[in-house]
């Protein structure tokens, strides 16, 4: 692609880099904000009495005669054992995109090579399945989880992540095998392989980055839950989510908004190191063995 | 693909939707239609600390358990619910129909029927916001896609932050940063220049600001998509594009979308279905006071200090039911490719 | 969660401090509840039982699984801490067992105020209270030359004098957030015009009356004086503004007393002006504009009766008098013997000599606050007329309870 914007106009470069410009501090600029924030005193980071509070941390510096502090991560991750819910989110994390991509891409490649009207009404099942706010079916799942012994633990809630994440995964996914030509596989079974083999040796190489950047999404679905990790979790299992609430307090008690505030900010510290990671996946794939030299 | 080797690749994740949303959706009809037993109340002194004792009603449990024994599932009401004033409102709709001899009477006074209220911004929200973001993704994807390769993973991970900060924090950062005293606040009152300028104490600035954010947070998404889809186009047509004298419009017009059909219908399908369900921005900007939508319905059935469970799935049906109704403009679209891919 | 780790340490020193009393159970305890400061420190107290596993879960959405957790044979469950407006929830489904033989077999420690008796069964035992009360800054009432209000009619009053004095622009705080926030100032104010929400002995809506309207016009009057975004500030948001100086009188929650001058960076002349009194009144009655609140623990109904003694036993440890530590005191206001309230806790204790009246505890009034969270905010706003909003409370409470089989 790289040609391609070296054939670019001046003039349009220029446009293209102001508008990137202008995105970047549209999506980046509340979480700089929190990430200076998060080193301040609550008082500041609402800096209700003067915006310009936030900035330079006038009460911070009254309390602690520096204007930062890091006493909402060391409250956060020392005091409340917050390390404990990352580990939590991890685990759900990992094992909600693993699930979730393996029988998705089954599924998915399933329903863009057949050609029976089925596909498509399953399809719009999916679909359909999707429509059902999460919180009702989760009110659905309290009764028997009790009765059968497997609320609060975290591989109900993993299931659970990957059964309503499914319709997305299948369509995502549907979408991007769709885009593969299918005389790729077709070829193979000529030369001898079954549906299977086709699919492991022709499909899998090359479907890199549409598998990416849908398991990005399962893990941004398990990374951000909140209404399954909150009602299916007990405290001791408890993902980040509901414990960042948990700081938060409620109506007659007071929480600990900068443990809360600090918590958001550390977590996003692997995601950052994740998405760096697998940007070559994204951009590379396809491109690479399409590109004519 | 032969029958049986499509159940094979299918069989896991259809099980999984089977089990964990076929059966709890069956559940939940189920639940519509059928609503607790009449309950019988009864008189008796009860005692609380610091006060002391009072008269007060309570259920006579032996009554009631007798008929919850009998029929467990409740007393049958069929579409009841789905026709009371907090859903449909059927005979209130009648009612104003034959009381109000104007459209604008009629419409001002139907906005007193929570149903309808929230119909009006749930629609809203999505007329606007679906186009917006698709329209920001992709532009966002092309723009990042003519950066230099060092810059583009950076670019991707600064452009997730809307999805990634979880709303719970996110939205509270955003109440704060309007405030007429926030950062953003301050500069909204600067640019109107009026120092009583407050976002949130006005419904239709509060519409905007929902369906600002809306587009913030969905955007991500979008262009995530989109370029991933960008990866995949064919060099050689856009060479040939090129050749043939096409300008860059073009070439974007005649070439990319195309390619990117596709998934702009699949953004599109879960944009619509997403922003039908609008939740989160109305919780996060504490605006339930200017702004409702079906789910904030379920919402506040499901976490009240008593639970209505048979409205909330009755609204969960309807939401189900307003999303296909939603969605069959673009499914029947999609069906014609199906066949004509055939 | 919060404070959870130093609720635990005071009750271990309780624990050291009352080593002859050992609590040993012969059954498996759970503990379901909300994850207040000072319900951690009674599930804390509680784990030191020995002999069997106590388990807890405490969790803000206690609410949304304790019914399920309850139900079953046996239950997840044995025990749920739960509020005098949540307890009907466990009441409506019969899902708690009476007390009455348990209490008279190991209830020596409990006090007769602690008994939540419901037409002569106790149905749960209460540890702490809880009542929204006047919090207010002396030096602002001062600087603007008024006297403490002790009516809601001398707020406005108050009001009025500190803005026109040009001390604060709004000076009146309130926790008016539309939805459950709302609705509780319109119980409060509501209840203090002696107004009744419902029909003697029926879930009839009764709330369409003069004591209706004058709360909301009561309401509408307050919120004059308030931020205009007050629709949008609940509890949290309304302290905030509170501790950054830009409120000087509000009707706040005890339990978040000792918190407005010890918070990080509160501004020095908010924690030197911090003060408290009782509830007001409203409307010449005698009655205070406000509602009592209580927390307790229930046993479950679906375990055996082992259980139940056990699960009783770790309780009444989690709430026994050597409980109380300097860590955990400030922590509630206890309704446990020997407790002496502390300066904090003043509020509350004046809400209760005021014989301010419970939050109602009635199988539907679950619902009428639901309804009158969504429907009142038009009346705030001036969309309509306060008759048309009370109008519209009733009927959006009359197809809940009716849906509920409350009415037919």
């Amino acid at each position: 692609m790289a040609s391609r914007a070296q054939r670019m106009p001046t003039s349009l470069r220029v446009a293209s880099s102001l508008f990137v410009l202008l995105w970047f501090i549209l999506a980046a600029f509340p979480f700089i904000w929190t990430v200076w924030g998060s080193f301040k005193v609550e008082l500041d980071f609402f800096s209700i009495a003067d915006w310009t509070n936030a900035i330079t941390g006038e009460r911070t510096k009254a309390v602690y005669g520096s204007p930062f502090t890091a006493t909402g991560y060391h409250g956060a991750w020392i005091q409340e054992e917050f390390w404990r819910n990352v580990l939590n989110t991890a685990i759900v994390c990992f094992f909600v995109v693993t699930i979730s991509l393996t029988i998705g891409t089954l599924g998915g490649y399933a329903l863009s090579r057949s050609t029976y009207n089925y596909t498509f009404w399953l399809l719009i099942t999916a679909l359909i399945f999707r429509a059902m706010p999460p919180i009702t079916l989760v009110a659905g799942y309290l009764l028997p989880f009790f009765e059968w012994n497997l609320w609060g633990i975290l591989p109900t809630t993993i299931i659970v992540l990957v059964a309503i994440n499914q319709p997305f995964t299948l369509w995502m996914l549907h979408s991007f095998f769709k885009n593969i030509p299918s005389e790729l596989d077709e070829s193979a079974k000529v030369d001898g392989c079954n549906q299977f083999q086709a699919f492991r040796r022709v499909i899998i190489p090359v479907m890199w980055p549409g598998v990416i950047t849908t398991g990005l999404f399962s893990f941004l679905l398990a990374y951000n839950d909140f209404v399954v990790g909150a009602t299916l979790l007990s405290e001791s299992n408890r993902t980040m989510v509901p414990a960042v609430n948990a700081f938060m307090g409620t109506t007659q008690t007071e929480g600990n908004v900068m443990f809360a505030v600090a918590s958001v900010v550390s977590a996003t510290v692997p995601l950052f190191i994740l998405v760096m990671f697998f940007q070559r996946q994204i951009v590379g794939g396809l491109t690479a063995g399409a590109v004519k030299g | 693909m032969r029958h049986k080797t499509f159940l094979w690749f299918f069989l896991p994740t259809g099980l999984a939707m089977l089990l964990f949303i076929a059966m709890p959706i069956g559940s939940v009809v189920m639940q519509s239609i059928f609503a607790p037993h009449p309950a019988v109340l009864i008189e008796v002194e009860s005692c609380t600390p610091l006060v002391g004792c009072t008269t007060e009603t309570t259920i006579d449990q032996n009554a009631t358990a007798a008929l919850r024994a009998e029929k467990p599932l409740g007393r049958f009401v069929g579409l009841d619910i789905y026709f009371d004033r907090g859903h449909l409102a059927v005979d209130e709709f009648r009612a104003l129909w034959a009381s109000t001899d104007s459209w604008v009477g009629f419409f001002s006074e139907l906005g007193n029927l929570p149903f309808y209220r929230a119909m009006a911004f749930t629609l809203t929200f999505v007329a606007v916001v679906t186009p917006l973001t698709i329209v920001l993704g992709l532009i966002i994807a092309l723009a990042v896609n003519a950066l230099h390769r060092h810059l583009k993973g950076l670019m991707i991970f600064f452009s997730l932050l809307p999805m990634i900060v979880t709303p719970l924090i996110g939205s509270l950062i955003l109440f704060w940063m309007v405030d007429s005293r926030g950062v953003i606040g301050s500069a909204l009152v600067a640019l109107a220049g009026d120092p009583d300028f407050s976002l949130k104490a006005s419904t239709g600035l509060m519409w905007v600001a929902l369906l600002v954010y809306g587009v913030w947070h969905a955007a991500p998404f979008a262009f995530v998509v989109f370029y991933a889809g960008l990866q995949t186009l064919p060099s050689d047509q856009l060479e040939a594009a090129q050749i043939d004298g096409a300008t860059r419009w073009q070439q974007v017009k005649y070439v990319v979308v195309p390619h990117l059909m596709p998934l702009v219908t699949f953004v599109a399908l879960i944009q619509l279905m997403d922003n039908f369900k609008v939740f989160e921005p109305i919780i996060g900007f504490n605006a339930e006071a200017h702004a409702q939508s079906l789910s904030s319905f379920i919402y506040n059935d499901l976490g009240g200090e008593t639970r209505q469970l048979s409205s909330a799935s009755a609204t969960s049906v309807m939401t189900i039911i307003g999303v296909a109704i939603l969605l069959s403009p673009v499914l029947v679209r999609t069906w014609r490719d199906f066949k004509g891919a055939r | 969660m919060f404070l959870k780790r130093v609720a635990l340490a005071g009750s271990m020193t309780a624990f050291a401090a009352s080593a002859g009393y050992a609590c040993e159970i012969g059954a498996r305890v759970s503990i379901v509840g909300n994850e207040f400061a000072a319900i951690q420190a009674v599930g804390a107290a509680a784990k030191e039982c020995s002999g069997a596993e106590v388990e807890s879960n405490l969790t803000s959405e206690h609410q949304t699984i304790n019914v399920a957790g309850l139900s079953g044979n046996p239950s997840e469950y044995t025990s749920a801490i739960i509020a005098n407006s949540s307890i009907v929830a466990l009441m409506n489904e019969d899902v708690v067992r009476p007390l009455n033989d348990l209490v008279a077999k190991h209830g020596g420690d409990l006090m007769p105020s602690q008994l939540i008796k419901i037409g002569g069964d106790i149905m749960a035992v209460a540890f702490m209270a809880n009542a929204q009360h006047l919090m207010y800054r002396k030096d602002v009432l001062q600087q603007a030359g008024v006297e403490v209000p002790t009516t809601y009619e001398e707020m406005l009053v108050v009001a009025e004098a500190i803005r026109s004095q040009g001390i604060m622009q709004n000076p009146v705080g309130g926790a008016y957030k539309a939805g459950w926030n709302l609705a509780q100032e319109f119980n409060n104010m509501f209840l203090g015009y002696g107004g009744t929400h419902f029909k003697p002995g029926t879930a009839e809506p009764n709330i369409n009356t003069e004591a209706g309207v004058n709360a909301l016009n009561m309401m509408k009057a307050l919120s004059e004086y308030m931020n205009p975004d007050f629709l949008t500030h609940d509890s949290n948001t309304t302290n905030a503004e509170y501790r950054a100086g830009n409120v000087a009188i509000m009707n706040m929650w005890g339990s978040r007393a000792s918190q407005q001058t010890t918070t990080e960076g509160v501004l020095e002349e908010v924690k030197a002006g911090h003060a408290i009194a009782g509830p007001l009144t409203v409307g010449g009655g005698s009655i205070p504009a406000s509602t009592l609140w209580w927390d307790g623990w229930t046993v479950g109904k679906n375990i055996s009766d082992d259980e139940a003694e056990a699960t009783f036993l770790a309780m009444m440890h989690g709430i026994r008098p050597a409980m109380l530590t300097e860590e955990t005191l400030p922590l509630a206001v206890w309704l446990i013997k020997g407790y002496q309230p502390t300066p904090d806790a003043q509020g509350v204790f004046d809400a209760a000599k005021m014989r301010t009246t419970p939050y109602p505890m009635l199988p539907y009034m679950g619902l009428m606050h639901s309804a009158l969270g969504n429907e009142l905010a038009d009346f705030m706003q001036g969309k309509e007329s306060a008759e048309q909003a009370l109008a519209d409370v009733e009927a959006a409470y009359r197809a809940a309870a009716i849906e509920k089989g409350f009415l037919q």
